[in-house]
């Protein structure tokens, strides 16, 4: 197979600045090749934002520091100089943001932003620009494009606005979209068509995907492959059908078992993992997920989990994996 | 708790809370040329809340649900409608504003904005009983005793401040707050929407614990339908200000009548990789509230749309033996003589 359009390698990210660094990532290795789907999928603070955005430089340099490799497309992300990264972000990899309201600018109109980037992205005039805006309106299957090229964001709902954040992001062809809880602030009926819309750009343009939800939901909807991550570090991954029917990691176990849903008896109580997530700036040792998890025993206290195999492509953290199968 | 539980008035049949033409329009900034446009937020909402059920409430935003659940507090005084509060109307000679505030509590979304900070949380649960006129001393207790209902160790948490605690554990804060005035009615506005899925859980267990330990009614809003469809009894379906839909959860989510809460349980998402959904179920955003459609709001977005439904106003009305008298929606498909093609003709 030839070499993986996205290559993450001990991945690790903290933040500086407090009494104590914030170890926000702490050893992710992600591989994503051309039209692959990979959602990343944990809680607040379980660092999946995060690595999204090592992947684009747009963690704060003077307050983090980031250790690791990442590569995309050949290029060596990490070395890559200002006017270099200015190429590399919109044309190799870009993003989607959950606000999309905050993420444009309030004083232009969508034409003029996505006219801007491409202009200044390839070397074009304007118009053509603008012309290119419009095959993206459409391709977005936004309603009368043309007019609402000339609309501000605050003039659009939020479902249209997202349609055109998506628009803008692919503006100058991009290999890889990054998707940063894109339908978290989208009403129930919106978010279905927005991924949908994901889905339909992502198969028909050949792109690969990194999906963040906190949605296990939403990640099935649109992923080939889940990343569950907790603690800053992925403990869990494989294809979408393995994760769901075989969730080997007693955390995925529990966020399954833990999800509210229809089939429940009336009056029922819901499986929980007790607990909270741990504090980042004074991560405990050995497994992070031990305090809370009830297969835990005592080398859990002491032992950083190694990525285990459990079967085809699905690859878990846990010192007890072989033993929980059962289970 | 020390008290005694509060008084059942009506007896089992009577609704708890009776609520009757529920009206609230926001004024907003017009235009350049003075027309002075209204949010009609709330535009007409009857419904009735059992004894010892829970109502669940959902709908998009700007479908009302949060302002209808501030208008039942007086949080936001109501432009009309009437509330009878267990037979009593609230107000008017009836039920004092004070008395029915003892009686229905409310939890927020927003854990933290929702505590004081300068407080302690026992400070804070034992603030309202207070007001009320119990001793400091005992509302302190009764904090103490509450904090450790809600699974907070009193020892360790009372003399905490909000800033100290973790978003599950302020909520727990907030719920056993509520509790402090023994209320009958817990008004609960997408109070775990804000809380990470392992902790939601857990906040769900507590809240189904606490109705069953203190025998009581919640009124429980939130966006997400398999939170909703797991912890209620009954369930609301709101649109644009207007009810949709209001029936058994079961038959809502499972044989829905308004095409409107079919289309919304159609659209969560499948949870089975096998068969993702392929087709969204309805197109385009919920209109503006300040300019909602004409006749039924959900007409141009509906998939069974005719031209009757953008003039005739459909009534709240029971659909068919199968739902029985406790099942009713909005739509003029279920209005005999409409004029709506799949309506009977009457």
């Amino acid at each position: 197979m030839s070499e993986p359009l996205v290559q993450v390698r001990g991945l690790t990210v903290s933040f500086m600045g407090g009494p104590s660094p914030i170890r926000a990532v702490n050893g992710v290795d992600l591989e994503l090749r051309a039209g692959e789907t990979y959602a990343l999928l944990g809680e607040s603070g379980s660092g999946k934002s995060v690595t999204l955005r090592a992947l684009m430089r747009l963690n704060p340099e003077k307050k983090t520091r980031v250790e690791g490799s990442i590569r995309v497309d050949g290029q060596d992300v990490m070395a890559l100089n200002r006017k270099q990264l200015q190429q590399f972000r919109g044309k190799t990899l870009s993003m989607v943001f959950q606000e999309p309201a905050l993420a444009l600018d309030p004083v232009y109109t969508l034409g003029q932003q996505i006219a801007e980037a491409v202009a200044i992205h390839e070397g074009v005039s304007h118009a053509e620009g603008r012309k290119r805006a419009l095959e993206l309106f459409e391709r977005v299957r936004i309603p009368s494009p043309e007019r609402r090229l000339d609309a501000y964001p605050h003039e659009m709902s939020g479902g249209m606005r997202q349609r055109a954040m998506i628009a803008l992001a692919l503006s100058c062809r991009p290999q890889v979209l990054l998707a940063d809880e894109p339908t978290t602030a989208l009403d129930a009926t919106v978010q279905i068509q927005i991924l949908l819309l994901l889905r339909e750009l992502q198969r028909e343009l050949g792109l690969a995907v990194i999906f963040v939800t906190h949605d296990i939901g939403v990640a099935v909807e649109v992923a080939d492959r889940i990343a569950v991550m907790y603690a800053g570090r992925i403990v869990e991954t494989g294809a979408v059908r393995d994760i769901i029917r075989n969730p080997s990691h007693p955390y995925t176990i529990g966020l399954l078992r833990s999800r509210a849903h229809g089939a429940l008896q009336k009056g029922a109580r819901l499986e929980t993992i007790p607990g909270s997530p741990p504090d980042l700036a004074n991560l405990p040792a050995g497994c992070p997920f031990a305090p809370r998890c009830r297969y835990a025993i005592d080398q859990c206290q002491t032992v950083t989990p190694e990525p285990v195999a459990v079967r085809d492509g699905q690859i878990v953290r846990c010192l007890r994996v072989g033993e929980l199968e059962a289970v | 708790m020390s008290a005694a539980a509060p008084l059942d008035r009506g007896g089992p049949a009577q609704p708890l809370l009776t609520v009757r033409g529920l009206v609230k329009h926001f004024a907003v900034k017009g235009s350049l040329f003075g027309a002075k446009a209204m949010v009609r937020a709330v535009d007409g909402v009857d419904f009735e809340i059992l004894k010892g059920e829970t109502l669940g409430v959902v709908g998009e935003s700007g479908c009302g649900k949060s302002t209808t659940a501030r208008l039942l507090m007086h949080l936001i005084e109501p432009d009309a409608g009437t509330l009878i509060f267990d037979g009593e109307t609230v107000g008017d000679g009836g039920l004092t504003m004070r008395e029915f505030r003892r009686q229905v509590q409310m939890v927020f979304q927003d854990s933290y904005a929702s505590l004081n900070p300068r407080l302690t949380v026992e400070a804070s649960i034992a603030f309202g009983p207070q007001v009320h006129g119990v001793q400091a001393r005992q509302a302190v207790d009764r904090a103490h005793g509450l904090l450790d209902r809600v699974g907070l160790d009193p020892s360790r948490f009372a003399g905490r401040y909000p800033h100290e605690l973790s978003g599950g554990q302020r909520q727990r804060v907030n719920i056993a707050r509520a509790l402090a005035l023994q209320p009958r009615l817990l008004i609960l506005d997408e109070a775990v929407s804000a809380l990470d899925k392992s902790v939601e859980a857990q906040v769900l267990n507590l809240l189904l614990d606490l109705k069953e330990e203190f025998g009581l009614t919640y009124l429980f809003i939130s966006h997400d339908l398999n939170v909703v469809r797991f912890m209620s009894d009954r369930v609301a379906v709101m649109y644009l200000g207007k009810m949709a839909e209001i029936g058994p959860a079961g038959a809502v989510f499972d044989k829905a009548a308004h095409p409107y809460s079919a289309a919304l349980t159609r659209s969560m998402p499948s949870m089975d990789p096998d068969h993702r959904t392929e087709e969204a179920p309805i197109a385009g955003d919920p209109p503006n509230p300040i300019n909602p459609p004409t006749g039924c709001r959900f007409h141009t977005r509906c998939t069974f749309a005719e031209s009757v439904c953008s003039t005739r106003v459909p009534a709240l009305d029971p659909v068919g033996p199968e739902g029985g008298p406790s099942h009713l929606a909005a739509c003029l498909m279920h209005e005999p003589g409409s004029g709506h093609s799949k309506a009977e003709a009457s």
